[in-house]
């Protein structure tokens, strides 16, 4: 098993048109994911290598049923992208777009959980979901990765390949690799996912990957005493980032006191997770839970 | 000036006649408060204050909501009210779907205990605040103090405004508000050449690919015991047009003593990098020493490359750790072997 994304994906690509929308689309589908169509509006009937465009998702969902939305479009029309595809009904919606107001975000969380709470966002400023072996929404190089039973959640994505890269040399492999992303008001937290995990019989260990803003961390700290049986490990990067400023990711700034890097750590270990101080180690920690040997699955 | 704890710091002053008022703006000109320097000061009448109470509409990040603080205790540190007497504000979070009502506003202001002549005022005050904060895309809009004078008017005194660079866009006219004069000259220049750039106090020039993996770098680097110059993002883009913006971006802080490249190739591709760089080089001939750590997609020819090229002062790691172990010495001076 895995979460969110494996070989039942049927999955459609709004901005499947651009230039980096159609890249990672190919990309995807060169992975094995199932991607049934994209939408762009004015291009509907038009296909891009093979893949049927739509001008809404009305009308894909109508015509080829997807259950995955993948939003590849500009800042300015990825708030509406992300509802338009909640609308017609896809029940999973990755956004990949980097850019969007706080305002929209804040609109479109709130929009979901009243009018589509079946309905479940992943992103935006995200890298996307991999599942080895099984299917690749978005932008993770899939080469790094092989399937196992590492869950691993990020709010960063070259971060997450970092980390990844050293458990699968260490020779373990991942159940699924999960972006939540970088922004202020991300669509699901580290708890959401956390509980995606802890129910995945595959998954028997999951690294966490935070950083500084916010308190989701500290939120998957209380989380996790209270309802993780399996163990987690974590690394929280920006320790060494001054208060106020925004380090590259929207959501990476220490707002007066609040939202360290040594708050968080602190969190977690007082709930007694490990976290490492560097991605190494952090790796490493985790290769040591597992037990040092592979047990990867295939 | 655009940053906050401006009262505590000095930089309001009450003054009796024009030539006190001289003497304190003389004063504050020129002040250095938490690194920005004074060079405006603004003179209006002193009100006559019966009440201080404070105000402000944030973005809760973990509520995923917006929420209205209120205090009666206005005209200090509102943390400071927050932790010792957190009874004395009121947190009340706003559907962001429909927005603040008047009566909600009313109840806002009846729980934090405003004197009834003037719950109206401070309602008003209340709903014109959160129209402020969705009307300009902002992350915070404060009013402290917002006052209550002898002749029971509500009064906004002083006020501080965060917004959201993501929404510029859709606020043309909030484009000129940056204060480029007190901006660091290099994070001004990143800014205009759309690099994420932040400059800190150290002497390790710090470059990456991704956020997370750049303020992971810092923190390596620190724990090495080096002290980081700043946090550059070099996002996605391997050519060498943008790496040598790059390196001139760094290099432009005469602090940094040593530079540590560190790139975990995913999309970018390590020999595209290393042709950027070498490309860069033989364009900006730095004098300080690079540490170049290639890893991830294409990374054996990416340190076959510079291995080729024979970059003077350029060192190849492996690992991140490794990387960082290197860069500090590099920094101090010392000799740390074979050059790449």
């Amino acid at each position: 098993m895995s979460v969110l994304v494996d070989e039942s994906t049927r999955l459609c690509v709004a901005g499947i048109t651009g230039r980096e929308g159609t890249f990672h689309t190919l990309n995807n589908r060169n992975y094995g994911t199932n991607v049934v169509g994209g939408v762009t509006p004015g291009k509907g009937g038009q296909d891009v290598e093979g893949i049927p465009v739509f001008d809404s998702w009305e009308q894909a969902v109508a015509d080829v049923k997807p259950n995955t939305a993948m939003i590849f479009v500009p800042p300015r029309f990825a708030a509406d992208a992300i509802l338009e595809a909640a609308a017609a009904g896809v029940a999973l919606v990755i956004a990949i777009t980097e850019g969007i107001p706080a305002h929209d975000e804040l609109r479109v969380y709130n929009t979901l959980e009243r009018d589509h709470p079946g309905t479940r966002l992943i992103g935006p400023n995200c890298p996307g979901i991999l599942s080895p072996g099984k299917a690749n929404v978005g932008i993770i190089p899939a080469s790094f990765f092989k399937a196992g039973n590492v869950g691993v959640v990020s709010r960063s994505g070259t971060l997450t390949y970092q980390i990844g890269n050293e458990i699968a040399q260490a020779g373990f492999g991942c159940s699924s690799i999960v972006g939540i992303g970088g922004d202020p008001v991300p669509g699901s937290s580290f708890v959401d996912v956390l509980g995606l995990f802890e129910a995945d019989a595959e998954t028997e260990l999951v690294v966490l990957s935070g950083e500084i803003g916010g308190s989701a961390e500290e939120e998957a700290a209380e989380y996790i005493a209270e309802h993780m049986s399996k163990p987690v490990v974590a690394y929280i990067a920006g320790f060494t980032a001054p208060a106020g400023k925004q380090m590259g990711h929207a959501g990476a700034i220490v707002s007066g006191s609040a939202g360290t890097a040594a708050a968080k750590a602190q969190a977690l270990e007082a709930k007694g997770v490990r976290v490492g101080r560097t991605p190494t180690e952090t790796a490493s920690i985790a290769v040591e839970v597992l037990g040092g040997a592979s047990v990867a699955t295939s | 000036m655009l940053i906050g704890g401006r009262g505590k710091a000095g930089g309001v002053k009450l003054a009796a006649d024009e030539r006190e008022t001289r003497e304190h703006a003389g004063n504050i000109l020129g002040m250095d408060i938490k690194g920005h320097t004074v060079r405006k000061v603004w003179i209006e009448h002193a009100s006559d204050i019966a009440s201080e109470y404070y105000a402000s509409v944030l973005l809760d990040r973990s509520a995923k909501q917006p929420l209205v603080m209120f205090s009666t205790e206005g005209g200090m540190d509102i943390e400071e009210v927050a932790e010792k007497t957190p009874e004395k504000l009121i947190r009340h979070h706003v559907d962001a779907l429909t927005g603040i009502s008047h009566e909600e506003a009313l109840d806002i202001a009846t729980k934090g205990g405003v004197d009834s002549d003037v719950i109206d005022g401070v309602a008003d005050a209340l709903v014109a605040l959160y129209e402020v904060w969705l009307e300009e895309d902002a992350t915070l809009a404060e009013i402290n103090p917002l006052i209550v004078t002898p002749d029971r008017e509500v009064k906004a005194l002083d006020s501080k405004v965060s917004l959201d660079d993501n929404a510029l866009y859709r606020h043309p006219e909030n484009q000129g508000l940056s204060d480029s004069e007190n901006e660091d000259p290099i994070e001004r220049r990143a800014k205009e050449e759309g690099v994420q750039y932040v400059k800190l106090d150290g002497d390790i020039g710090i470059l990456g690919n991704g956020a997370g993996l750049v303020m992971s770098t810092l923190d390596v680097v620190a724990q090495a015991g080096g002290s980081p110059a700043n946090f550059l993002d070099a996002g996605g883009g391997s050519n060498a047009e943008k790496i040598k913006q790059a390196v001139d971006l760094l290099l432009a802080n005469d602090a940094v003593k040593a530079v540590l490249f560190n790139i975990f190739g995913g999309i970018t591709r390590c020999d595209e990098v290393a042709t950027g760089l070498i490309a860069a080089f033989a364009d900006i001939k730095p004098s300080v020493p690079f540490v170049v750590r290639l890893d991830g997609t294409n990374d054996v020819e990416g340190r076959r490359l510079l291995q080729e090229a024979a970059l003077p002062n350029v060192h190849a790691a492996k690992t991140m750790n490794e990387a960082a172990e290197m860069v500090v010495a590099l920094a101090a001076g010392k000799h740390v072997g074979a050059a790449a």
